[in-house]
This record gives structure tokens, C-alpha cells and sequence, in this order.
């Protein structure tokens, strides 16, 4: 079912902690709520679900006014980052719990569990008590019990940001897919840009609680509509700078240039160019600048490497590992043709 | 400052263990030079603390020794080891100044009270605590506090090494890098020895010169974050570091070159002359990285492509196993897919190792 806030605004104690809120959720759409720590994320949830009235607003639910209606009485199922089990209970009994309250019978019981454990990786642990378990195992169990019922809203706030990112990376491509087949309209909250987008559907970037942009997950990330989301849909953080653009050429203030695009006045911008449009040497492709390395950030599979050119600091992000000795000189290639401009406002303009 | 030296070093919670899996560390023979930066990385479970107790003393081995320099202190305690140690959470007196928090372990020394506010002022300097400095330490965030911990350990001069506990548990995502980042660069400033326990592999390869990977027990490989990379010892750091992970292709030996779908695949070391014959499991072991549709390669069925924003994850089936490569921008899956494998970072793993290696 669709879910849209309109005009929703939640102010505490004379905060405002969202602002006027549109937003409209695809009904049985995957949804992501992305922003970072204290961007509001939680509480939008909360106002979604009714754990929070609006100050000023309505939630509706499948083409129904449902602000003042108690989250008791919503068909709803959340997970939070702070897993809660009951501690009495079995695991099995934790994940059928909302089953049994259902008035499921056995058999139906069984094989949801069943599936739901196996999927969680949970199946050796059914007998255990909750805690018997790893804390990842915990969350799991918690995890387990949201999905276990059909709920028509599914309120996810960051429940993997706990786990170890090798479980993270198996759940993430997962839970899409458990979703893929029913009708629930889930609501995803996290503060990873690269958790957003391998979850896809649709993404809602939120800034200080404001919602700068909603919309397929990978046209957000392509084309944001203004810096702010840009900002909030790039980690490592996009590159940003000031540029000057004079006739034919766009500048920056140490001098490195390159032809500015068609479309843009002459005048001051803000250039934004995400790490990995901007490569170590070696690919021909764009602008090529020498920068000091400042530090050099090695993940699994890819290499983060923080370098210092005319005052400014950039970041390139480039796969495979690399060993950059921190302090000395190193080529970069920035690529240009993947710019993007923006005006005073922070409005997109190229 | 010493070098560390692990002599045949072995754990059991258990009175009498028997089998395998009654050692939480399996027997391990280790060096960590003078000045090293280290971190010891495994899931949970895999033996890394066990080992890091171990070391800094709070845990006495079921067999094997301890040196520090030539100096024996598999008995000695923890507190006359010389070792300063930074946990998961922060340990500060909260109603101390920060000044007071770091200058602690010195005037419990015994230090001038000149010397000691030299000293401060050094660390604090190292640590852009300066501006805090009078700032009670209950204030401080999360992060804040980690470093007064942290500080703690560098203020005093006589360390051995210091050891990191999955020091940035407990700060914020945004903040970690900084963090992390800070350490490299402290450790690079002060050139003290360093060990660094983590499940996190970024954690892990940002931070140190010489990874150990811990698993089950036992270390699988100690080695450069290139190394980890590129040329695994075993299918477990394959999978382990990288995400996603190494693609681990069940193949055959034959003829003494590695067959995957009835193909011959060139790898990068060369299957001993042992295997082949009745000798154990072979599988490939290939990098997403090093993946790529090629004309001539390996005909596959794509399954899934994930748009990861600075590549797309492509998931293919070769058969029943299941291959995955990274795609980069712009660049398009091809209607007749088939892969390649880049020789250089292809490897033939016979029960998990990689073969021509001697096991642990």
C-alpha cells in the first residue's frame, strides 16, 4: 500500500526536527531512507509508523488517513538498530512469536520459521536462547521475528549497522529479494551510500531533516538535483571545490583548468567530483594533477587515498590495493567529462 | 621497545584438551619486529584476542613462550610488561580534566610535575587535544575519549607496544577514518610497536604494515594489504578480505593444468607436480576484480546485475557455480556473456591452500 506523508512537520520542544515533509512511497516498493547520524532518519520512521504524531500534517496509509491511529492498531513490523528478543523464549519462539499472535496454525508456523531461519543463517541456533547467542546472532533472531509476519509497512532502521560486514554484505543482497515477492511496502534507514545503492529501489536523501531529493535509487546517485544530496550520496565524500568559469575554460583557484561545458554561464561555481572520477595516474582520462599524499585508506578491495593540491584536499578512490607512501608526491588523473556544477544556491547547473 | 617473539604458542580454555577444536589457538610461531605496525584480524571466535591476551599477559598459554627482546615473560603479569593497552570502550576519569587524564600515568610514576607537563603537552599535541586540554573529560565525545585512552598509553615512555582492542567500536562511522587514519600517522611519528586486534578489514589493512589473518584458531596468512589482495594463501582470506569476496570454482586437475568448465585456466602458480591424482580439492580462486567478458572465454548466464554507483556487481552461473566480476562505468554485459580470468591473480587452491605452499 502506499504510504505518503503530506505536509508532515515534527517539532519538539520548539526544534524542528523535520521539516515540511511531501513524500509519497511506492506501495510494495523497496524504499531508502538515507542521511547521516541525526539527519532524521529515525524520527521520519517514527512518524511513519506512529511511534511520533506530527506537529503539523497527515500520514496516510493505501488511501487512508492514518495520523491519529496508534501504531498498535497499524499493521506494521520494525526493526531497530538496538535488537530487542524475548529473552524467555527459544529462537524459534522468537521468530514465531507474531505468528502465534496471528493465530497461525503449526505446520505454517514451522515452514515460515524454517525458511526464515535458514535465509538468517539461524537454523543451529532455533533451540538456543537468545542469550546463548553472539550478539550478531541476536540481531539476526530480531531481525528474523520483523519478517516473519506479512506486515504492510516494514520499517527497517539501520538493522545491519551491528552485524560484521561479511554478514552485512550477504543480508543486504538478501533482503531485496525477501522482499521481492510480497506485497509490503518496506522502509529502509542507513547512513551508507553503498548500502543505498545495492539495496536499489527508491532512495530518499534527508538533510537535516529535510528531504532534498526521492526517486530510483541509481538516478539520485547519477543525477542529484542539488549539492546537498550529492554530499549525502557519496562516501568517501565527493571532491568539492570552487571553480571560476571564463569564457571556454573552468578554473580552479590553484590554476588547473579544462574546458568548461556548453551549457554554463560565465561566473562562480562549485564543482563536485565523487573519488572515483578521480583515478590514480595511469587511465589518460581527464585532467592530470600532481598532489602530496596525505593518507592512504586501504579497504578490502579498493584504495582511498587523501592528497593535498594547491590547499585543497582530494580524494581518489580506486580499485584494487595500492601502497601510497603517505608524504610524497603522486600523479592524478581528475575526470572531468563526470563534473558536476553547481550554482550559489546549490542547485545543479551542469 | 623490544621485538616480540611467539615460540610455539598454544591455548585451551579446557583443563585436558583433546581434539582440534578444543585449542582456541592453535600452536603458532610468530615475530613482530621492533617499531612494526600490526593487526591481528579475524571474524569472532577465530583466536585474536585469545592471542592478544596472551601477549599482553592477562591470559597465561596452555604451552609455548613469550619473548620480549631476549627476555622471557611468558610468566610475567601484565603490569610489569610494560604495555599499554586502548579497548573497545573508552577508559577515562570522567571528572579529570583531560590535562589530568594524561599526566595520570605519569604522576603515578612518580614523574616532576615539569616533566609531566612537558610530556602532556607533547601527546596532546600528537593528538589535536590541545584545544581541550582544560576540558573535563566527561564532556568529550566518543571519540574524544578514545584518544585520551589512547593517550594515555603513548604519554609513558618505557611502552613495549602498545595494543589496540577494536578501538573504534564504539565511534561514529563518520568519525572512524579520522581515527583510523590518526593512528597510521601516529604510528608512522613514534615508530612503537603497535598491534591492532579488529574484525574489520578496513580497520585492519589501513592501519597496518603486516596483516594477520586469524581463522578457527589458527593464522592463515600474515602478509602487506597487496599481498592479502592479490595472491591469498587460503580461499578463507579470499573471501574474507575483498567485497565482495574471491570466487571460489570448483576445478579439476588434469594433465597438470586446472580445468573449470571444461576448459584448461591459466593461474599464477603452478599445480604441484603432487596433486591431481586422488590429492585433495582443488578450486580456483579469482578475484570480481579480475573477471572480464571476453569474447573467447567462458560461457556463462548473468543472474543479477547490482548498480554499486562506481561499478555494477554482475552475478553469473557457469553451470551451477555462481561467478561474480565488477563492471565499470558505462561499460555493457554482452547478449553471448562469457568470461575471462586474469592469469596473474588467478590461483589453484588444493584443500583451501594455495597450492605449492606448505600448510600452516
Amino acid at each position: 500500500m502506499t504510504l505518503a506523508l503530506k505536509g508532515v512537520v515534527h517539532r519538539v520542544a520548539g526544534r524542528t526536527h523535520i521539516h515540511q515533509t511531501d513524500l509519497e512511497l511506492e506501495a510494495g516498493g523497496f524504499n531508502v531512507l538515507l542521511g547521516t547520524t541525526l539527519a532524521g532518519k529515525t524520527t521520519l520512521m517514527q512518524l511513519m509508523a506512529g511511534l511520533a504524531a506530527p506537529s503539523a500534517g497527515q500520514v496516510w496509509f493505501g488511501g487512508r488517513d492514518v495520523t491519529r491511529v496508534p501504531v498498535q492498531k497499524r499493521n506494521v513490523s520494525m526493526v531497530f538498530q538496538q535488537f530487542i528478543n524475548y529473552p524467555n523464549f527459544s529462537v524459534y519462539e522468537n521468530i514465531a512469536s507474531p505468528l502465534r499472535v496471528a493465530g497461525e496454525l503449526d505446520a505454517a508456523v514451522r515452514l515460515r520459521v524454517g525458511k526464515i531461519a535458514e535465509l538468517l543463517q539461524l537454523t543451529p541456533f532455533l533451540d538456543r536462547r537468545p542469550a546463548e547467542l553472539s550478539g550478531g546472532q541476536q540481531q539476526r533472531t530480531a531481525l528474523a521475528r520483523a519478517l516473519a509476519k506479512d506486515a504492510e509497512l516494514v520499517l527497517l532502521d539501520e538493522p545491519l549497522a551491528n552485524l560484521d560486514y561479511k554478514l552485512r554484505e550477504g543480508l543486504r543482497e538478501e533482503l531485496p529479494r525477501l522482499f521481492a515477492g510480497r506485497n509490503s511496502t518496506v522502509v529502509y534507514a542507513t547512513s551508507e551510500p553503498y548500502e543505498a545503492l545495492l539495496l536499489g529501489g527508491s532512495t530518499a536523501t534527508l538533510h537535516e531533516g529535510r528531504v532534498t531529493q526521492y526517486g530510483p535509487t541509481g538516478e539520485v546517485y547519477r543525477a542529484p538535483v542539488d549539492l546537498l544530496t550529492a554530499q549525502v550520496f557519496s562516501d568517501p565524500p565527493i571532491n568539492v571545490a570552487r571553480v571560476e568559469k571564463r569564457g571556454e575554460r573552468v578554473a580552479l583557484p590553484g590554476g588547473v583548468g579544462w574546458p568548461a561545458p556548453r551549457s554554463l554561464a560565465d561566473g562562480d561555481y562549485t564543482v563536485g567530483l565523487r573519488p572515483h572520477h578521480v583515478a590514480p595516474a595511469g587511465a589518460g582520462r581527464g585532467v592530470a594533477v600532481q598532489g602530496r599524499v596525505l593518507i592512504a585508506e586501504i579497504t578490502g578491495s579498493e584504495s582511498v587515498v587523501h592528497f593535498e593540491l594547491d590547499g585543497l584536499t582530494w580524494v581518489s578512490l580506486s580499485r584494487g590495493i595500492h601502497a601510497f607512501p603517505v608524504g610524497e608526491s603522486a600523479r592524478f588523473e581528475l575526470d572531468v567529462a563526470r563534473a558536476m556544477y553547481f550554482g550559489a544556491d546549490g542547485a545543479r547547473v551542469g | 621497545m623490544a621485538r616480540i617473539r611467539l615460540e610455539r604458542v598454544a591455548h585451551s580454555y579446557l583443563a585436558s584438551p583433546r581434539r582440534e577444536a578444543d585449542w582456541a589457538l592453535k600452536e603458532i610461531d610468530m615475530e613482530w619486529a621492533d617499531g612494526g605496525a600490526y593487526a591481528l584480524l579475524g571474524p569472532s571466535g577465530c583466536g585474536k584476542t585469545t592471542l592478544l591476551n596472551i601477549v599482553s599477559g592477562l591470559l597465561q598459554p596452555t604451552s609455548g613462550r613469550i619473548l620480549f627482546g631476549e627476555r622471557d615473560v611468558t610468566a610475567t603479569p601484565p603490569d610489569r610488561r610494560n604495555i599499554a593497552q586502548v579497548f573497545q570502550f573508552p577508559v577515562v576519569y570522567d571528572t579529570m580534566s583531560v590535562h589530568d587524564n594524561l599526566a595520570f600515568p605519569l604522576r603515578n610514576r612518580g614523574m616532576a610535575e615539569a616533566e609531566v607537563r612537558a610530556r602532556v603537552r607533547d601527546i596532546a599535541a600528537l593528538l589535536d587535544l590541545e584545544p581541550v586540554l582544560g576540558t573535563r573529560a566527561t564532556n568529550l565525545s566518543a571519540d574524544g575519549k578514545q584518544k585520551i585512552s589512547l593517550g594515555r598509553g603513548l604519554a609513558r615512555a618505557d611502552v613495549n607496544v602498545i595494543m589496540f582492542d577494536e578501538p573504534l567500536t564504539v565511534i561514529d562511522p563518520h568519525l572512524k577514518w579520522r581515527l583510523r587514519s590518526k593512528l597510521k600517522e601516529l604510528h608512522q611519528r613514534i615508530g612503537l610497536t603497535m598491534v591492532y586486534v579488529t574484525h574489520d578489514q578496513t580497520e585492519a589493512m589501513t592501519f597496518a604494515d603486516q596483516v594477520v589473518v586469524m581463522h578457527e584458531g589458527a593464522v592463515v596468512q600474515v602478509g602487506t594489504p597487496v599481498e592479502l589482495f592479490e595472491r591469498p594463501r587460503h580461499t578463507f582470506v579470499g573471501h574474507f578480505i575483498g567485497s565482495p569476496g574471491m570466487n571460489i570454482l570448483p576445478c579439476e586437475v588434469r594433465d597438470g593444468a586446472a580445468r573449470f568448465a571444461g576448459r584448461a585456466v591459466a593461474t599464477a602458480n603452478a599445480p604441484g607436480a603432487a596433486i591431481g591424482r586422488g590429492g585433495g580439492r582443488a578450486e580456483l580462486g579469482v578475484r570480481p576484480e579480475f573477471v572480464r567478458f571476453a569474447a573467447d572465454g567462458i560461457p556463462v548466464e548473468v543472474t543479477r546485475v547490482a548498480d554499486a554507483g562506481r561499478h555494477r556487481i554482475v552475478e553469473a552461473r557457469a553451470g551451477e557455480t555462481p561467478i561474480r566480476l565488477l563492471l565499470g562505468e558505462g561499460e555493457a554485459v554482452p547478449a553471448d556473456a562469457r568470461l575471462g580470468f586474469d592469469p596473474r591473480f588467478t590461483h589453484l587452491y588444493v584443500d583451501g591452500w594455495l597450492a605449492g605452499e606448505a600448510t600452516a
